[in-house]
């Protein structure tokens, strides 16, 4: 009951690497590439909270403030990555990854 | 006490709308799920006091980028041409990776020190004033650079959803 009951940093950074493993899990399970995208998301929320617990471990807002910055790239790279994926349907009526093969040798 | 419980509670919750989120059949189940690991995450940031924090990433992520997901989905009808046959040995491979990396990250968290983390639900680094005096003091430039990354970003989303892109380039 010792583990269970006194949350330290550990806990924090398990729980960060078991959402990122999952993230890269989907990556490479999933053809559809939206679901991929998720994945994506997945993963920079794991780093986010073990950056925000290392912020609270230091008592420090630097690592809050690195959040922040996550944050904005996540979502400029959401706008411009799912205008990407319109683009491919429109030309492919497709969004599965394993019939973009077309620079394959 | 009581934070100890909610840290469970909103860890199984993270963990098994993850796993949802990939096992759905249904894009828009994914969306939701993920949603949902996106709340259990925000709640994470309430109880270590980065109160900033959690209400932008709820208003960041479960308003702004999951509404764009599920436009996205609603608007190339993804629903019923879910036809993924992927092999027995892909997928297994997929896990035997995903695996490995858990196994290498959490090696590596076991042998660092446990230290608890100090005033936890009270700590002031994460309210809005002092990350807002952090923000515009020590991380000016880095700010404003982030508005020219979002330009940037509107200008390529509007580009690249033009409909006769491929007429006026070639």
């Amino acid at each position: 009951m010792e583990i269970l009951h006194n949350v330290t940093i550990n806990h924090y950074l398990g729980l960060s690497t078991v959402l990122f493993a999952l993230g890269v899990f989907g990556m490479l399970y999933r053809k559809n590439a939206i679901i991929i995208f998720m994945c994506v998301e997945l993963m920079l929320n794991a780093v986010n909270l073990a950056l925000v617990s290392f912020s609270k471990m230091h008592g420090d807002t630097d690592g809050q403030i690195f959040v922040f910055f996550i944050m904005v790239v996540a979502a400029a790279e959401v706008a411009v990555g799912l205008a990407i994926l319109m683009m491919l349907y429109r030309n492919r009526h497709t969004t599965d990854t394993d019939t973009l093969n077309d620079l394959k040798g | 006490m009581l934070t100890e419980y909610a840290f469970w509670f909103l860890s199984f919750v993270a963990v098994f709308s993850g796993i949802a989120v990939i096992l759905s059949k249904n894009p828009v189940y994914s969306v939701l799920n993920l949603i949902m690991t996106f709340f259990s995450i925000a709640g994470h940031y309430f109880l270590m006091n980065a109160q900033f924090l959690a209400a932008v990433h709820i208003i960041v992520y479960a308003g702004a980028i999951m509404v764009l997901f599920l436009y996205v989905i609603m608007m190339l009808n993804l629903n019923n041409l879910e036809t993924e046959k992927r092999s027995n040995v892909f997928k297994l491979s997929a896990v035997v990776a995903a695996g490995l990396l858990m196994t290498v990250l959490s090696g590596a968290i076991q042998t660092a020190d446990q230290i608890t983390l100090a005033e936890k639900t009270t700590g002031t680094a994460g309210l809005v004033e002092n990350l807002g005096i952090a923000l515009y003091r020590n991380y000016l430039l880095p700010f404003e650079l982030a508005s020219v990354l979002f330009l940037a970003a509107m200008v390529g989303a509007v580009y690249l959803s033009k409909k006769n892109l491929n007429e006026t380039q070639a």
